[in-house]
């Protein structure tokens, strides 16, 4: 019972659109879910994207090393994404190759190119918690963002950085996640995130992802740039540079599968 | 090296690269790499310590949207003691045109399949180039036309393979080498077409939920020589290679059950004359798991368990040293900024004591560079000569290998 605060033209909007007055009463766990529905509606149509991003990786002394990616996803209706990453650099591991077709709630399916031994791994994917490429990213951070993954709660509405943002408190549903809750600010006009902090399985803050620079492509997706991610406990930082997004390209499910992975450049 | 038909192939790949392409890119690296061996060798002539230097450029261009492509992958290596392992290979010159429901590769290549880490036996279409690597995981260019057809019961790829590519063998001064050497220059076939003699193999690949199978099919000059004993051009006892035609049927298996891999190969061969002369049709097969302890002691390294069981129809009769053998090895990965990885594996024989140590460790430095520590023990070899390995018995070595990417 939290939304008195609402006025009569409000009512008299949900009254003309036939929606339940209830919708008033929402607990903070409707609340929650809702936002996510909503960007997750609003995500939503941008059937196949491309991308590069470079990947900076410092550890506790601020020593860099760098790595080059390239991606391509495949948007899956009532599915998680299909994707393929290709790395560039570091040279040593330069074409090798990662396919992953993600899913909410079990794990996903997930292949690796070894382009030295052409051969093609299955690998197991249980684990979406474990670091990706030494980073301080892991699978789980990077794998697209389904509803069904997390409970919701929406804690406060307040302003980061210049911009309002709900708080949200999300909960994992996937039993091998590497957190136990995460608490998301997304923004209030661009339904994306500004900042997630994320609780380990010790529920201590593990470390804080910011994101900065969205630029809306296609008159409706919002992309960042950058994608900052600080470990608290170990002091190492990953960094994520985006750039070249591209939409509808034109890519099809025969772009994800093993025989493109062999062919990925 | 190359017979005509592949030629044919190498120059018609070659015509196909478009007079105006992107100018492409060039990866590869260098590398430099020194064996120390625990003890002297068997054979007065072989080696101690050793050198050696190797190049793996790559030049790769597409076109056509990313449709079609040309990749060319040559090898060389110079070694200070053995003349046979200083030697130049094609891995690769291929061109490669992809179609929604086909793929068309034609050229010189290298081709994997199998899912079991202890030996490849499914894996067959390249020879093995034995002066790289003795546990045989390096491997020729193979002159193929190939054909893969892809639909929604998975692919099927269809091979034609013109010319034989002779398994290479350490020279004289060579160490890890059989004794008396093997001399590739007699080298027999059952074909009358020896070298010249086209193969043919197909393989259809699925995936079904968390299982991953393969069906194949060869039916070519084998891969795997069988020896007589005979004289080199100096007279000293040498051992002649015999390429036998045979027919071989493959199935491998993956379920992927949570942190378990389950890994299952199975082959049957006709036409391969075993080591007691007679030719009759044999089952080989490799089973056994992969099981992954995830983010162990708290850190982010995950240490795996692999055992596999090799078994081979034929017993001693076996052209493999691996004919009644247990796996068990340990993979370390540290998910680092670095790569580092170490796997300790042991293959122990059932019948004996003799047990085969294998390290294999790496780790990338700065972005450029990366090193491999490897090596080998070979232990409790018997010195008799049915022993396969009796001619690296004294060959345990560790080998330290620098590579520069580009």
């Amino acid at each position: 019972m939290h939304n008195f605060s609402l006025n009569i033209k409000h009512i008299g909007l949900f009254a003309l659109l036939g929606l339940p007055l209830l919708a008033m009463a929402e607990t903070p766990e409707e609340k929650g879910l809702a936002i996510a529905i909503e960007a997750d509606k609003r995500d939503t149509g941008w059937q196949d994207q491309t991308a590069s991003l470079e990947m900076v990786l410092r550890n506790r002394h601020g020593q860099e090393s760098k790595r080059n990616i390239r991606t391509k996803t495949l948007e899956v209706d009532g599915d998680g994404d299909k994707s393929l990453s290709i790395f560039d650099s570091p040279r040593d591991i330069k074409g090798t190759a990662f396919l992953s077709y993600t899913h909410a709630l079990v794990p996903d399916e997930q292949w690796l190119y070894l382009p030295a031994l052409k051969r093609v791994k299955r690998i197991s994917s249980n684990n979406k918690s474990g670091p990706f490429m030494g980073s301080e990213f892991s699978y789980e951070d990077l794998s697209s963002q389904e509803v069904e993954k997390y409970s919701y709660k929406y804690l406060r509405t307040e302003e980061i950085d210049g911009r309002e943002a709900f708080v949200i408190e999300r909960k994992p549903a996937y039993k091998y996640s590497g957190y136990t809750r995460l608490t998301t600010w997304m923004d209030t006009e661009m339904y994306q995130p500004l900042k997630i902090e994320f609780y380990d399985r010790k529920k201590a803050l593990l470390k804080t992802l910011t994101y900065s620079g969205y630029q809306q492509y296609e008159g409706q997706f919002w992309r960042p740039t950058n994608m900052s991610v600080v470990n608290h406990l170990t002091k190492k930082s990953t960094d994520l540079h985006w750039k070249d997004y591209r939409f509808k390209t034109g890519l099809t499910s025969r772009d994800f599968d093993r025989n493109s992975l062999k062919r990925a450049r | 090296m190359f017979t005509r038909a592949s030629l044919s192939i190498l120059s018609a790949a070659l015509f196909c690269i478009p007079a105006f392409s992107d100018a492409g890119e060039w990866s590869g690296y260098v590398s430099g790499e020194f064996r120390a061996f625990a003890n002297s060798p068997t054979d007065a002539r072989q080696h101690d310590n050793n050198i050696s230097f190797s190049a793996q450029p790559e030049y790769y261009t597409d076109w056509d949207n990313g449709r079609q492509s040309i990749t060319v992958v040559p090898f060389v290596r110079w070694d200070e003691n053995d003349s046979e392992r200083s030697h130049a290979d094609i891995r690769e010159l291929t061109w490669l045109k992809a179609a929604d429901s086909w793929e068309l590769r034609a050229g010189i290549r290298k081709v994997f399949w199998g899912v079991t880490e202890s030996q490849h036996l499914v894996d067959i279409i390249n020879q093995t180039d034995l002066v790289e690597a003795t546990d045989g995981e390096e491997k020729l260019g193979q002159p193929m036309v190939n054909l893969a057809l892809i639909s929604d019961w998975g692919t099927v790829d269809l091979f034609v393979l013109p010319g034989f590519r002779e398994r290479t063998f350490p020279g004289e001064k060579g160490r890890l080498r059989s004794s008396p050497r093997v001399d590739t220059s007699q080298a027999i076939y059952e074909s009358d077409d020896e070298e010249q003699h086209i193969d043919y193999a197909a393989r259809w690949t699925h995936y079904l939920g968390d299982w991953d199978i393969g069906l194949s099919y060869f039916n070519g000059t084998s891969r795997d020589p069988r020896f007589a004993l005979g004289q080199d051009n100096k007279g000293q006892p040498a051992l002649i290679p015999i390429y036998d035609l045979i027919e071989q049927w493959g199935f491998d298996l993956q379920a992927t059950l949570g942190d378990w891999l389950w890994k299952f190969e199975v082959i049957n061969r006709s036409g391969q004359v075993d080591r007691s002369g007679q030719d009759k049709s044999y089952t080989a097969l490799t089973a056994g798991f992969e099981y992954t302890f995830i983010g162990i002691a708290d850190s982010n390294a995950d240490l795996g368990v692999i055992s596999e069981v090799l078994y081979d129809e034929r017993g001693d009769d076996a052209l493999t040293p691996f004919a009644d053998d247990i796996l068990l090895a340990s993979r370390l990965t540290l998910n680092d900024e670095q790569s580092t990885e170490f796997l300790l594996g042991m293959i122990f024989d059932s019948d004996d004591a003799a047990r085969l140590l294998t390290l294999e460790s790496s780790r990338r430095f700065g972005e450029n560079w990366k090193i491999t520590l490897e090596g080998q023990a070979f232990i409790d070899i018997p010195n008799v000569n049915t022993e396969l390995l009796v001619g690296v018995r004294r060959d345990s070595y560790l080998q330290l290998e620098i590579a520069r990417y580009f």
